[in-house]
């Protein structure tokens, strides 16, 4: 694989998706080079999450084509495999496995999945913990961090697996008013070297001072696509200024 | 009414000479009905209807019968059958032991198969999922996330059901046994004493429930370690 920077990462091409009958993606195009950082925003049900759910295939789409690192989504098991290995993914609710210490969690796809043994996935484990600052928390269970603890943890283990794209969906919705700088700090930190990640924000401050591009999306299609500062000051498409009049006013 | 204490200080040591064999019946069924419990569970949950459909006639069964009737079947009713009497499994159906450990097993087997589902039920979706995204394949998830939640959600249920089985050893005595019920039942057949014997076998009964109670409580405690505090 080639480091230039204008590789591309994810591909999406005409993606449709379906529950049932509702069409919660319409004709997705989207492409992200590697280290672009992209915020998706838009209306709640507007399809934000099951695209980037879509690609690391948590969401089955129905149509179309998704490429990442230049491997096609498809239903073959290696393929979903090798992608997810490229991808880490941050969730809203943390999903911290519960039954683990924080180090263990870290730990534990290391060893499954990359096959790495135990000094060196508690090493690296520390070596992430230290660089979301919550190292002193390696021996506590999740139940005993505080929300914004938990998501630098969520992040850490993501890190763990050294993907090429990580993927955050709403990660700091859930989270007390306190404890979001804590986490959009390390996100920060992480964009700044370089990471190419998608993010689905409300946090406006993060996709003015981060994005390369912002997305917003609404019934399942996206409407706009812009540099932050050309998004911000003049929206084109009339759903996304009455979206951001709708956040931006309060 | 007068009440024999001194029938009551002879007999229970009489009783708990059965005591061996309701926890022989007792660990055995529990032993065997797990491990056909999560036999049961990994057939209803696969996804397969001929794998699904099975498990659920069984759960079915077991459970729309009387335990006591199960017995019965299994002891009076199999050695009718020449190709049982010719199966490897007559040497085991043809003691009554063997026929009690078979039942009980059967029993509770599809019993705990439920209360496990129920557990794997309650294991949080987005933890599968965060798992998914780690590239955990199926079988890691079930083994590294699933098993040890689900494990703890089934406790308090399985703990009751253990409780269940340790009495229904009991009817065992009605297939010859001489279980500490079986002895029971010899000895008020020769004193006409059914109320100072049976209700020192409740007695018995209700200390072993005791026990099984304070071990699970352990068990509980420990697998609970990581939910707040």
């Amino acid at each position: 694989m080639t480091n230039s920077a204008s590789e591309t990462l994810i591909e999406m091409q005409n993606v449709d998706k379906f529950f049932g009958t509702f069409q919660a993606l319409k004709n997705i195009n989207l492409e992200v080079k590697r280290g672009e950082k992209i915020v998706v925003c838009g209306p709640s049900g507007s399809g934000k999450s099951t695209m980037i759910r879509c690609i690391n295939r948590l969401e089955k789409h129905d149509q179309g084509h998704i490429i990442i690192a230049g491997k096609e989504l498809t239903d073959d098991v290696k393929d979903i495999d090798a992608v997810r290995r490229e991808v880490g993914m941050v969730f809203q609710s943390f999903n911290l496995f519960p039954h683990m210490t924080i180090v263990k969690n870290l730990m534990l796809a290391q060893r499954l999945v990359r096959k790495i043994n135990k000094v060196e996935a508690r090493e690296t484990a520390m070596h992430f913990l230290e660089r979301v600052k919550i190292a002193e928390q390696a021996e506590k269970y999740p139940v005993q961090l505080s929300g914004g603890q938990q998501q630098r943890v969520a992040i850490a283990r993501a890190l763990c697996m050294k993907p090429e794209i990580i993927l955050f969906d709403e990660p700091t919705s859930a989270l007390d008013p306190e404890m979001i700088n804590e986490v959009l700090e390390v996100m920060t930190d992480l964009a700044k070297e370089g990471m190419t990640m998608i993010c689905v924000t409300h946090e406006m401050g993060f996709a003015r001072s981060v994005a390369d591009r912002v997305i917003f999306m609404d019934a399942g299609e996206i409407v706009e696509e812009a540099e932050p500062e050309e998004f911000f000051k003049n929206p084109r498409n009339e759903r996304t200024k009455k979206f951001l009049s709708q956040i931006l006013t309060h | 009414m007068i009440f024999d204490l001194s029938l009551i200080a002879d007999s229970i040591p009489k009783m708990l000479a059965g005591i061996g064999i309701t926890f022989q019946l007792m660990a055995l069924s529990a032993f065997l009905g797990l491990i056909l419990a999560v036999i049961l569970l990994l057939m209803r949950i696969s996804g397969k209807w001929y794998l699904s459909w099975p498990a659920q006639v069984h759960i079915y069964v077991f459970r729309g019968t009387p335990i006591l009737v199960q017995i019965f079947i299994i002891y009076y009713g199999f050695p009718q059958f020449e190709f049982i009497r010719e199966s490897i499994f007559w040497p085991i159906l043809r003691e009554p032991f063997g026929c009690a450990v078979v039942a009980l097993s059967l029993n509770t087997g599809a019993y705990v198969s439920e209360i496990l589902r129920g557990g794997v039920l309650g294991v949080d979706r987005g933890v599968l999922e965060a798992g998914s995204a780690l590239g955990l394949s199926a079988r890691h998830k079930f083994i590294y996330l699933t098993t040890p939640i689900a494990a703890r959600l089934a406790l308090p249920a399985y703990s009751n059901d253990f409780i269940s089985l340790m009495k229904a050893t009991s009817l065992a005595s009605t297939i010859t046994l001489m279980d500490m019920t079986g002895i029971a039942r010899t000895i008020v057949a020769q004193t006409f004493a059914p109320y100072e014997i049976f209700i020192s076998l409740a007695i018995i009964y209700m200390v072993l429930t005791w026990g099984i109670q304070k071990t699970f409580g352990r068990i509980e405690k420990y697998l609970s370690r990581y939910v707040k505090p």
